[in-house]
Protein backbone atom coordinates (compact mmCIF):
# COMPACT_ATOMS: atom_id res chain seq x y z
CA UNK A 1 0.00 0.00 0.00
CA UNK A 2 2.71 2.49 0.98
CA UNK A 3 4.72 1.35 -2.05
CA UNK A 4 1.67 1.94 -4.21
CA UNK A 5 1.17 5.41 -2.74
CA UNK A 6 4.86 6.16 -3.19
CA UNK A 7 4.59 5.08 -6.82
CA UNK A 8 1.70 7.47 -7.35
CA UNK A 9 3.55 10.22 -5.51
CA UNK A 10 6.60 9.77 -7.72
CA UNK A 11 4.35 9.78 -10.74
CA UNK A 12 2.72 13.03 -9.64
CA UNK A 13 6.02 14.79 -9.05
CA UNK A 14 7.34 13.38 -12.32
CA UNK A 15 4.33 14.83 -14.11
CA UNK A 16 4.82 18.23 -12.50
CA UNK A 17 8.45 18.13 -13.60
CA UNK A 18 7.36 17.35 -17.15
CA UNK A 19 4.85 20.22 -17.09
CA UNK A 20 7.60 22.52 -15.84
CA UNK A 21 10.12 21.28 -18.42
CA UNK A 22 8.11 22.84 -21.25
CA UNK A 23 6.78 25.88 -19.39
CA UNK A 24 5.65 27.88 -22.41
CA UNK A 25 3.71 25.06 -24.05
CA UNK A 26 2.13 24.00 -20.77
CA UNK A 27 1.12 27.52 -19.83
CA UNK A 28 -0.42 28.18 -23.22
CA UNK A 29 -2.39 24.95 -23.11
CA UNK A 30 -3.62 25.71 -19.62
CA UNK A 31 -4.55 29.29 -20.49
CA UNK A 32 -6.45 28.14 -23.59
CA UNK A 33 -8.44 25.68 -21.49
CA UNK A 34 -9.01 28.31 -18.80
CA UNK A 35 -10.28 30.95 -21.20
CA UNK A 36 -12.48 28.52 -23.10
CA UNK A 37 -14.14 27.35 -19.91
CA UNK A 38 -14.52 30.83 -18.43
CA UNK A 39 -17.02 31.66 -21.18
CA UNK A 40 -19.77 29.28 -20.01
CA UNK A 41 -18.72 29.64 -16.37
CA UNK A 42 -18.98 33.44 -16.53
CA UNK A 43 -22.33 33.29 -18.29
CA UNK A 44 -23.58 30.89 -15.68
CA UNK A 45 -22.58 33.26 -12.87
CA UNK A 46 -24.34 36.13 -14.60
CA UNK A 47 -27.55 34.18 -15.13
CA UNK A 48 -27.48 32.85 -11.60
CA UNK A 49 -27.22 36.39 -10.25
CA UNK A 50 -29.97 37.73 -12.49
CA UNK A 51 -32.24 34.91 -11.44
CA UNK A 52 -31.60 35.63 -7.79
CA UNK A 53 -32.34 39.30 -8.40
CA UNK A 54 -35.54 38.62 -10.30
CA UNK A 55 -36.62 36.25 -7.55
CA UNK A 56 -36.60 39.14 -5.11
CA UNK A 57 -39.04 40.97 -7.32
CA UNK A 58 -42.61 39.81 -7.47
CA UNK A 59 -42.72 36.75 -9.63
CA UNK A 60 -46.38 36.39 -8.71
CA UNK A 61 -48.52 38.26 -11.20
CA UNK A 62 -50.28 41.34 -9.99
CA UNK A 63 -52.46 43.92 -11.69
CA UNK A 64 -51.77 47.54 -10.87
CA UNK A 65 -54.79 49.74 -11.40
CA UNK A 66 -53.87 53.44 -11.49
CA UNK A 67 -56.68 55.85 -10.75
CA UNK A 68 -57.18 59.32 -12.15
CA UNK A 69 -55.23 62.01 -10.31
CA UNK A 70 -58.43 63.85 -9.43
CA UNK A 71 -60.43 60.82 -8.28
CA UNK A 72 -62.50 61.58 -5.21
CA UNK A 73 -62.77 59.52 -2.03
CA UNK A 74 -66.24 58.35 -3.01
CA UNK A 75 -65.05 57.21 -6.40
CA UNK A 76 -62.15 55.36 -4.77
CA UNK A 77 -64.56 53.69 -2.33
CA UNK A 78 -66.73 52.58 -5.25
CA UNK A 79 -63.79 50.86 -6.89
CA UNK A 80 -62.88 49.23 -3.61
CA UNK A 81 -66.37 47.81 -3.22
CA UNK A 82 -66.27 46.50 -6.79
CA UNK A 83 -62.99 44.74 -6.05
CA UNK A 84 -64.40 43.32 -2.82
CA UNK A 85 -67.37 41.79 -4.61
CA UNK A 86 -65.52 40.62 -7.70
CA UNK A 87 -65.48 36.79 -7.83
CA UNK A 88 -62.09 36.57 -9.58
CA UNK A 89 -60.16 38.85 -7.24
CA UNK A 90 -58.19 37.08 -4.55
CA UNK A 91 -56.96 40.10 -2.66
CA UNK A 92 -56.21 43.75 -3.19
CA UNK A 93 -54.25 46.48 -1.57
CA UNK A 94 -54.68 50.22 -1.76
CA UNK A 95 -51.55 52.29 -2.28
CA UNK A 96 -52.28 55.95 -1.62
CA UNK A 97 -50.33 58.40 -3.75
CA UNK A 98 -48.35 59.80 -0.80
CA UNK A 99 -47.22 56.37 0.24
CA UNK A 100 -46.24 55.55 -3.33
CA UNK A 101 -44.09 58.68 -3.42
CA UNK A 102 -42.37 57.68 -0.18
CA UNK A 103 -41.65 54.20 -1.53
CA UNK A 104 -40.23 55.60 -4.73
CA UNK A 105 -38.02 57.93 -2.74
CA UNK A 106 -36.60 55.06 -0.74
CA UNK A 107 -36.11 52.49 -3.45
CA UNK A 108 -34.86 54.59 -6.31
CA UNK A 109 -32.46 56.86 -4.47
CA UNK A 110 -33.88 59.83 -6.36
CA UNK A 111 -34.96 61.51 -3.11
CA UNK A 112 -33.47 64.88 -3.97
CA UNK A 113 -35.15 64.98 -7.32
CA UNK A 114 -38.52 63.98 -5.88
CA UNK A 115 -38.30 66.54 -3.10
CA UNK A 116 -37.82 69.25 -5.68
CA UNK A 117 -41.09 68.40 -7.43
CA UNK A 118 -43.81 71.02 -6.95
CA UNK A 119 -46.50 68.37 -6.43
CA UNK A 120 -46.88 64.58 -6.22
CA UNK A 121 -47.10 63.29 -9.79
CA UNK A 122 -48.20 59.80 -8.72
CA UNK A 123 -51.82 58.61 -8.72
CA UNK A 124 -53.58 56.46 -6.16
CA UNK A 125 -53.44 52.80 -7.08
CA UNK A 126 -54.82 49.39 -6.28
CA UNK A 127 -52.58 46.33 -6.41
CA UNK A 128 -54.82 43.40 -7.28
CA UNK A 129 -54.05 39.70 -6.98
CA UNK A 130 -56.16 37.33 -9.04
CA UNK A 131 -57.49 33.90 -8.10
CA UNK A 132 -56.70 32.46 -11.50
CA UNK A 133 -53.12 33.30 -12.48
CA UNK A 134 -53.25 31.87 -16.01
CA UNK A 135 -52.12 34.48 -18.53
CA UNK A 136 -55.48 34.66 -20.39
CA UNK A 137 -57.54 35.00 -17.20
CA UNK A 138 -55.21 37.70 -15.92
CA UNK A 139 -55.40 39.57 -19.17
CA UNK A 140 -59.22 39.39 -19.13
CA UNK A 141 -59.33 40.74 -15.57
CA UNK A 142 -56.91 43.51 -16.46
CA UNK A 143 -59.07 44.59 -19.41
CA UNK A 144 -62.18 44.57 -17.25
CA UNK A 145 -60.60 46.69 -14.54
CA UNK A 146 -59.19 49.07 -17.14
CA UNK A 147 -62.76 49.81 -18.33
CA UNK A 148 -63.97 50.81 -14.88
CA UNK A 149 -64.65 54.51 -14.40
CA UNK A 150 -61.84 56.60 -12.99
CA UNK A 151 -59.29 53.84 -13.72
CA UNK A 152 -56.81 55.46 -16.06
CA UNK A 153 -54.49 52.55 -16.61
CA UNK A 154 -54.33 48.90 -15.60
CA UNK A 155 -51.10 47.03 -15.96
CA UNK A 156 -50.00 43.41 -15.58
CA UNK A 157 -46.89 43.64 -13.41
CA UNK A 158 -45.54 40.17 -13.70
CA UNK A 159 -45.31 40.19 -17.47
CA UNK A 160 -41.76 41.50 -17.57
CA UNK A 161 -40.70 39.21 -14.73
CA UNK A 162 -42.05 36.25 -16.65
CA UNK A 163 -40.32 37.38 -19.77
CA UNK A 164 -37.08 37.71 -17.84
CA UNK A 165 -37.60 34.30 -16.35
CA UNK A 166 -38.11 32.75 -19.77
CA UNK A 167 -35.06 34.56 -21.09
CA UNK A 168 -32.98 33.31 -18.20
CA UNK A 169 -34.17 29.79 -18.80
CA UNK A 170 -33.13 30.15 -22.41
CA UNK A 171 -29.81 31.50 -21.18
CA UNK A 172 -29.31 28.38 -19.11
CA UNK A 173 -29.82 26.22 -22.16
CA UNK A 174 -27.22 28.29 -24.00
CA UNK A 175 -24.80 27.87 -21.10
CA UNK A 176 -25.37 24.13 -21.10
CA UNK A 177 -24.78 23.90 -24.84
CA UNK A 178 -21.69 26.08 -24.66
CA UNK A 179 -20.42 24.17 -21.66
CA UNK A 180 -20.96 20.86 -23.41
CA UNK A 181 -19.18 22.00 -26.54
CA UNK A 182 -16.22 23.43 -24.67
CA UNK A 183 -16.00 20.33 -22.48
CA UNK A 184 -15.70 18.38 -25.72
CA UNK A 185 -13.02 20.82 -26.86
CA UNK A 186 -11.12 20.25 -23.61
CA UNK A 187 -11.22 16.49 -24.16
CA UNK A 188 -10.00 17.02 -27.72
CA UNK A 189 -7.17 19.35 -26.68
CA UNK A 190 -6.01 16.86 -24.06
CA UNK A 191 -6.32 14.00 -26.53
CA UNK A 192 -4.01 15.78 -28.91
CA UNK A 193 -1.50 16.86 -26.27
CA UNK A 194 -1.24 13.33 -24.97
CA UNK A 195 -0.97 11.92 -28.47
CA UNK A 196 2.08 14.10 -29.08
CA UNK A 197 3.54 13.09 -25.73
CA UNK A 198 3.08 9.40 -26.36
CA UNK A 199 4.77 9.78 -29.73
CA UNK A 200 7.72 11.79 -28.39
CA UNK A 201 8.14 9.31 -25.55
CA UNK A 202 7.91 6.33 -27.82
CA UNK A 203 11.37 5.05 -26.89
CA UNK A 204 10.68 5.35 -23.21
CA UNK A 205 7.37 3.56 -23.50
CA UNK A 206 9.03 0.80 -25.48
CA UNK A 207 11.81 0.34 -22.93
CA UNK A 208 9.57 0.24 -19.88
CA UNK A 209 7.27 -2.19 -21.66
CA UNK A 210 10.31 -4.42 -22.25
CA UNK A 211 11.31 -4.42 -18.62
CA UNK A 212 7.93 -5.42 -17.35
CA UNK A 213 5.76 -2.33 -16.92
CA UNK A 214 2.04 -3.03 -16.86
CA UNK A 215 -0.27 -1.00 -19.08
CA UNK A 216 -1.65 0.88 -16.10
CA UNK A 217 1.89 1.86 -15.07
CA UNK A 218 2.59 3.16 -18.57
CA UNK A 219 -0.72 4.95 -18.76
CA UNK A 220 -0.47 6.58 -15.34
CA UNK A 221 1.86 9.54 -16.08
CA UNK A 222 -0.18 10.47 -19.14
CA UNK A 223 -3.42 10.34 -17.18
CA UNK A 224 -1.87 12.47 -14.47
CA UNK A 225 -0.71 14.93 -17.08
CA UNK A 226 -4.15 15.22 -18.67
CA UNK A 227 -5.89 15.56 -15.32
CA UNK A 228 -3.38 18.10 -14.00
CA UNK A 229 -3.59 20.15 -17.17
CA UNK A 230 -7.39 20.16 -16.95
CA UNK A 231 -7.36 21.08 -13.27
CA UNK A 232 -4.87 23.89 -13.87
CA UNK A 233 -7.15 25.14 -16.66
CA UNK A 234 -10.02 25.04 -14.16
CA UNK A 235 -8.00 27.13 -11.72
CA UNK A 236 -7.39 29.68 -14.48
CA UNK A 237 -11.14 29.71 -15.20
CA UNK A 238 -11.86 30.29 -11.53
CA UNK A 239 -9.39 33.17 -11.41
CA UNK A 240 -10.83 34.75 -14.56
CA UNK A 241 -14.45 34.48 -13.41
CA UNK A 242 -13.70 35.51 -9.85
CA UNK A 243 -11.57 38.40 -11.06
CA UNK A 244 -14.34 39.40 -13.46
CA UNK A 245 -16.90 39.43 -10.66
CA UNK A 246 -14.61 41.52 -8.49
CA UNK A 247 -14.04 43.99 -11.30
CA UNK A 248 -17.76 44.28 -12.06
CA UNK A 249 -18.63 44.73 -8.37
CA UNK A 250 -15.91 47.30 -7.99
CA UNK A 251 -17.45 49.36 -10.77
CA UNK A 252 -21.00 48.61 -9.67
CA UNK A 253 -19.99 49.88 -6.24
CA UNK A 254 -19.50 53.37 -7.62
CA UNK A 255 -22.70 53.13 -9.64
CA UNK A 256 -24.73 51.94 -6.68
CA UNK A 257 -23.40 54.79 -4.55
CA UNK A 258 -24.83 57.15 -7.10
CA UNK A 259 -28.16 55.32 -7.32
CA UNK A 260 -28.19 54.16 -3.69
CA UNK A 261 -29.14 50.65 -4.78
CA UNK A 262 -27.32 47.54 -3.71
CA UNK A 263 -27.03 45.25 -6.71
CA UNK A 264 -23.84 43.18 -6.39
CA UNK A 265 -22.71 40.01 -8.16
CA UNK A 266 -22.16 37.16 -5.74
CA UNK A 267 -18.63 35.74 -5.62
CA UNK A 268 -18.35 32.07 -6.60
CA UNK A 269 -19.01 29.73 -3.69
CA UNK A 270 -16.39 27.20 -2.51
CA UNK A 271 -18.57 24.41 -3.93
CA UNK A 272 -18.69 26.10 -7.34
CA UNK A 273 -14.95 26.69 -7.20
CA UNK A 274 -14.39 23.01 -6.44
CA UNK A 275 -16.60 22.05 -9.37
CA UNK A 276 -14.65 24.44 -11.61
CA UNK A 277 -11.46 22.53 -10.81
CA UNK A 278 -12.79 18.98 -10.55
CA UNK A 279 -14.84 18.97 -13.73
CA UNK A 280 -11.95 19.96 -16.04
CA UNK A 281 -9.76 17.54 -14.09
CA UNK A 282 -12.14 14.71 -14.94
CA UNK A 283 -12.43 15.85 -18.55
CA UNK A 284 -8.65 16.09 -18.92
CA UNK A 285 -8.31 12.63 -17.46
CA UNK A 286 -10.91 11.34 -19.90
CA UNK A 287 -9.14 12.90 -22.89
CA UNK A 288 -5.81 11.46 -21.78
CA UNK A 289 -7.36 8.06 -21.18
CA UNK A 290 -8.89 7.94 -24.65
CA UNK A 291 -5.66 9.10 -26.24
CA UNK A 292 -3.31 6.82 -24.34
CA UNK A 293 -5.53 3.79 -24.87
CA UNK A 294 -5.50 4.42 -28.57
CA UNK A 295 -1.86 5.32 -29.05
CA UNK A 296 -0.16 2.86 -26.71
CA UNK A 297 -1.49 0.00 -28.75
CA UNK A 298 0.61 1.24 -31.66
CA UNK A 299 3.81 0.92 -29.64
CA UNK A 300 5.01 -2.62 -29.22
CA UNK A 301 8.67 -3.43 -28.68
CA UNK B 1 13.49 -23.91 -15.93
CA UNK B 2 13.25 -23.11 -19.63
CA UNK B 3 12.04 -25.73 -22.04
CA UNK B 4 11.26 -25.40 -25.74
CA UNK B 5 9.75 -28.13 -27.85
CA UNK B 6 9.05 -28.09 -31.59
CA UNK B 7 9.08 -24.31 -31.65
CA UNK B 8 8.60 -22.64 -35.03
CA UNK B 9 8.20 -18.96 -35.80
CA UNK B 10 7.04 -17.67 -39.13
CA UNK B 11 6.79 -13.89 -39.49
CA UNK B 12 3.89 -12.43 -41.38
CA UNK B 13 5.30 -12.07 -44.84
CA UNK B 14 6.40 -15.66 -44.99
CA UNK B 15 9.98 -15.91 -43.73
CA UNK B 16 10.41 -18.73 -41.26
CA UNK B 17 12.87 -17.55 -38.61
CA UNK B 18 12.81 -20.71 -36.49
CA UNK B 19 11.93 -24.23 -37.47
CA UNK B 20 11.21 -27.05 -35.01
CA UNK B 21 13.59 -25.93 -32.29
CA UNK B 22 13.67 -27.76 -28.96
CA UNK B 23 16.01 -27.65 -25.95
CA UNK B 24 16.01 -27.35 -22.20
CA UNK B 25 18.00 -24.96 -20.02
CA UNK B 26 18.31 -25.77 -16.35
CA UNK B 27 18.45 -23.29 -13.53
CA UNK B 28 21.93 -21.86 -13.00
CA UNK B 29 23.27 -22.69 -16.46
CA UNK B 30 25.48 -20.44 -18.56
CA UNK B 31 24.34 -20.84 -22.17
CA UNK B 32 25.44 -19.19 -25.41
CA UNK B 33 23.15 -19.19 -28.38
CA UNK B 34 25.34 -18.83 -31.43
CA UNK B 35 24.89 -18.58 -35.13
CA UNK B 36 25.31 -16.19 -38.02
CA UNK B 37 23.14 -13.13 -38.20
CA UNK B 38 19.77 -14.25 -39.46
CA UNK B 39 20.12 -17.66 -37.88
CA UNK B 40 17.28 -16.89 -35.48
CA UNK B 41 19.13 -15.91 -32.26
CA UNK B 42 17.21 -12.69 -31.70
CA UNK B 43 13.90 -14.32 -32.55
CA UNK B 44 14.58 -16.99 -29.95
CA UNK B 45 15.21 -14.40 -27.25
CA UNK B 46 12.10 -12.46 -28.26
CA UNK B 47 10.01 -15.59 -27.93
CA UNK B 48 11.29 -16.18 -24.39
CA UNK B 49 9.96 -12.82 -23.14
CA UNK B 50 6.82 -12.81 -25.29
CA UNK B 51 7.87 -9.95 -27.55
CA UNK B 52 7.00 -12.38 -30.32
CA UNK B 53 4.72 -15.39 -30.13
CA UNK B 54 5.61 -18.80 -31.65
CA UNK B 55 3.54 -20.04 -34.59
CA UNK B 56 3.97 -23.61 -33.37
CA UNK B 57 5.37 -25.48 -30.40
CA UNK B 58 5.52 -24.64 -26.74
CA UNK B 59 7.86 -22.51 -24.64
CA UNK B 60 7.73 -23.23 -20.93
CA UNK B 61 9.39 -20.79 -18.49
CA UNK B 62 9.05 -21.68 -14.82
CA UNK B 63 6.06 -23.85 -15.61
CA UNK B 64 4.25 -21.14 -17.60
CA UNK B 65 3.54 -21.53 -21.29
CA UNK B 66 4.86 -18.26 -22.66
CA UNK B 67 3.40 -18.85 -26.11
CA UNK B 68 -0.18 -18.69 -24.86
CA UNK B 69 0.32 -16.21 -22.03
CA UNK B 70 -2.39 -13.54 -21.77
CA UNK B 71 -1.26 -10.01 -22.59
CA UNK B 72 -2.01 -8.94 -19.01
CA UNK B 73 0.40 -11.53 -17.62
CA UNK B 74 3.28 -10.61 -19.95
CA UNK B 75 4.69 -7.75 -17.79
CA UNK B 76 5.01 -10.11 -14.84
CA UNK B 77 6.80 -12.69 -16.98
CA UNK B 78 9.26 -10.03 -18.13
CA UNK B 79 10.04 -9.01 -14.56
CA UNK B 80 11.59 -12.44 -13.99
CA UNK B 81 14.17 -11.69 -16.65
CA UNK B 82 17.00 -9.23 -16.79
CA UNK B 83 17.29 -8.00 -20.37
CA UNK B 84 20.53 -6.70 -21.88
CA UNK B 85 20.37 -5.16 -25.34
CA UNK B 86 23.01 -4.54 -27.95
CA UNK B 87 21.83 -0.95 -28.29
CA UNK B 88 21.47 -0.59 -24.49
CA UNK B 89 17.99 1.02 -24.69
CA UNK B 90 18.83 3.54 -21.98
CA UNK B 91 16.66 6.57 -21.36
CA UNK B 92 18.79 9.56 -22.22
CA UNK B 93 16.78 12.15 -20.32
CA UNK B 94 17.48 10.50 -16.96
CA UNK B 95 20.58 10.01 -14.86
CA UNK B 96 22.37 6.69 -14.59
CA UNK B 97 20.78 6.24 -11.20
CA UNK B 98 17.25 6.79 -12.50
CA UNK B 99 17.84 4.42 -15.41
CA UNK B 100 18.86 1.65 -13.07
CA UNK B 101 15.99 2.43 -10.68
CA UNK B 102 13.41 1.98 -13.45
CA UNK B 103 12.68 -1.76 -12.94
CA UNK B 104 12.29 -1.18 -9.20
CA UNK B 105 9.95 1.73 -9.83
CA UNK B 106 7.87 -0.48 -12.08
CA UNK B 107 7.77 -3.29 -9.53
CA UNK B 108 6.80 -0.83 -6.78
CA UNK B 109 9.82 -0.93 -4.48
CA UNK B 110 10.06 1.57 -1.63
CA UNK B 111 12.49 4.44 -2.16
CA UNK B 112 14.92 3.35 0.58
CA UNK B 113 15.09 -0.26 -0.50
CA UNK B 114 15.39 0.87 -4.12
CA UNK B 115 18.28 3.23 -3.36
CA UNK B 116 20.22 0.45 -1.69
CA UNK B 117 19.68 -1.94 -4.59
CA UNK B 118 20.47 0.66 -7.26
CA UNK B 119 23.76 1.56 -5.60
CA UNK B 120 24.63 -2.11 -5.20
CA UNK B 121 23.96 -2.74 -8.90
CA UNK B 122 25.94 0.34 -9.98
CA UNK B 123 28.80 -0.72 -7.73
CA UNK B 124 28.75 -4.22 -9.20
CA UNK B 125 29.33 -2.87 -12.73
CA UNK B 126 31.82 -0.24 -11.49
CA UNK B 127 29.70 2.83 -12.24
CA UNK B 128 28.85 4.00 -8.73
CA UNK B 129 30.79 7.22 -9.18
CA UNK B 130 28.69 8.07 -12.26
CA UNK B 131 25.27 7.70 -10.64
CA UNK B 132 24.37 11.33 -11.39
CA UNK B 133 25.76 11.28 -14.93
CA UNK B 134 23.50 11.25 -17.98
CA UNK B 135 24.00 8.17 -20.17
CA UNK B 136 25.09 10.30 -23.14
CA UNK B 137 28.25 11.32 -21.24
CA UNK B 138 29.28 7.68 -20.76
CA UNK B 139 31.40 5.61 -23.17
CA UNK B 140 29.95 2.70 -25.11
CA UNK B 141 31.31 0.16 -22.67
CA UNK B 142 30.02 2.13 -19.71
CA UNK B 143 26.58 2.41 -21.32
CA UNK B 144 26.54 -1.35 -21.77
CA UNK B 145 27.48 -1.84 -18.13
CA UNK B 146 24.74 0.58 -17.13
CA UNK B 147 22.31 -1.53 -19.13
CA UNK B 148 23.57 -4.59 -17.23
CA UNK B 149 23.09 -2.82 -13.90
CA UNK B 150 19.50 -2.11 -14.89
CA UNK B 151 19.03 -5.75 -15.86
CA UNK B 152 20.27 -7.13 -12.51
CA UNK B 153 18.92 -4.52 -10.10
CA UNK B 154 15.72 -6.42 -9.38
CA UNK B 155 17.72 -9.68 -8.99
CA UNK B 156 16.11 -11.73 -11.75
CA UNK B 157 16.68 -15.47 -11.92
CA UNK B 158 17.42 -15.34 -15.62
CA UNK B 159 19.64 -12.92 -17.52
CA UNK B 160 19.08 -12.58 -21.27
CA UNK B 161 21.67 -10.76 -23.36
CA UNK B 162 21.35 -10.04 -27.07
CA UNK B 163 24.78 -9.42 -28.65
CA UNK B 164 26.03 -7.69 -25.50
CA UNK B 165 29.54 -7.15 -26.87
CA UNK B 166 28.50 -6.39 -30.43
CA UNK B 167 29.73 -2.80 -30.47
CA UNK B 168 32.53 -3.03 -27.94
CA UNK B 169 36.33 -3.16 -27.96
CA UNK B 170 37.98 -6.38 -26.81
CA UNK B 171 38.85 -4.92 -23.38
CA UNK B 172 35.29 -3.89 -22.68
CA UNK B 173 34.00 -7.21 -23.97
CA UNK B 174 36.27 -9.02 -21.52
CA UNK B 175 34.86 -6.96 -18.63
CA UNK B 176 31.31 -7.81 -19.69
CA UNK B 177 32.19 -11.49 -19.96
CA UNK B 178 33.62 -11.46 -16.44
CA UNK B 179 30.43 -9.86 -15.16
CA UNK B 180 28.33 -12.62 -16.73
CA UNK B 181 30.51 -15.25 -15.15
CA UNK B 182 30.20 -13.66 -11.71
CA UNK B 183 26.39 -13.54 -12.00
CA UNK B 184 26.34 -17.16 -13.09
CA UNK B 185 28.53 -18.09 -10.12
CA UNK B 186 25.87 -16.81 -7.69
CA UNK B 187 23.20 -18.95 -9.34
CA UNK B 188 21.73 -16.75 -12.05
CA UNK B 189 20.83 -18.48 -15.30
CA UNK B 190 22.65 -16.55 -18.04
CA UNK B 191 21.62 -16.85 -21.69
CA UNK B 192 23.68 -14.91 -24.22
CA UNK B 193 22.97 -14.65 -27.92
CA UNK B 194 26.26 -13.81 -29.61
CA UNK B 195 28.72 -14.61 -32.33
CA UNK B 196 31.67 -13.24 -30.32
CA UNK B 197 34.17 -16.12 -30.51
CA UNK B 198 36.58 -14.52 -28.02
CA UNK B 199 33.86 -14.28 -25.39
CA UNK B 200 32.91 -17.88 -26.04
CA UNK B 201 36.49 -19.07 -25.69
CA UNK B 202 36.85 -17.18 -22.41
CA UNK B 203 33.68 -18.34 -20.68
CA UNK B 204 33.47 -21.90 -22.08
CA UNK B 205 29.69 -22.06 -21.77
CA UNK B 206 27.23 -24.62 -23.04
CA UNK B 207 26.52 -23.73 -26.68
CA UNK B 208 23.24 -23.95 -28.55
CA UNK B 209 24.08 -23.33 -32.18
CA UNK B 210 21.48 -22.24 -34.68
CA UNK B 211 21.80 -22.46 -38.44
CA UNK B 212 19.11 -21.06 -40.70
CA UNK B 213 16.51 -21.23 -37.95
CA UNK B 214 17.15 -24.79 -36.87
CA UNK B 215 19.39 -26.40 -34.25
CA UNK B 216 22.83 -27.15 -35.66
CA UNK B 217 24.01 -29.00 -32.59
CA UNK B 218 22.94 -29.15 -28.96
CA UNK B 219 25.74 -29.58 -26.53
Amino acid sequence: MTAWLAQHGRCLTGTLVRLARTPLGSVFNIVVIGIALSLPAGLYVLIDNLQAASGQLAAEPQISAFLALDASRAEIALIESRLKQHPRVQRYRFVPRDQALQELKQSSGLGDVIDSLPQNPLPDAYIVGAKDTKPQALEALREEIARWPRVVHAQLDAAWARRLDATLRFGRVVVLMLGGLLALALVAVTFNTIRLQVLTQRDEVEVIKLIGATDSFIRRPFLYYGALQGAAGGVVTGLIVSGGIWLVNHNLGELSHVYASLFQLKQITPAAAAALVLLPLALGWLGAWLSVGRHLKLIEP
Amino acid sequence: MISLSHVSKRYTGGREALHDVGFTIDSGELVFITGHSGAGKSTLLKLLVAIERPTAGSIIVNGQNVGTLKARAVPFLRRRFGLIFQDHKLLFDRTAYDNVALPLDIAGFGAKDAARRVRAALDKVGLLKYEKALPITLSGGEQQRLCIARAIVHRPAILLADEPTGNLDADYATQIGDLFRSFNQVGVTVIVATHDQALLARLTPRVIALRNGALAEAA
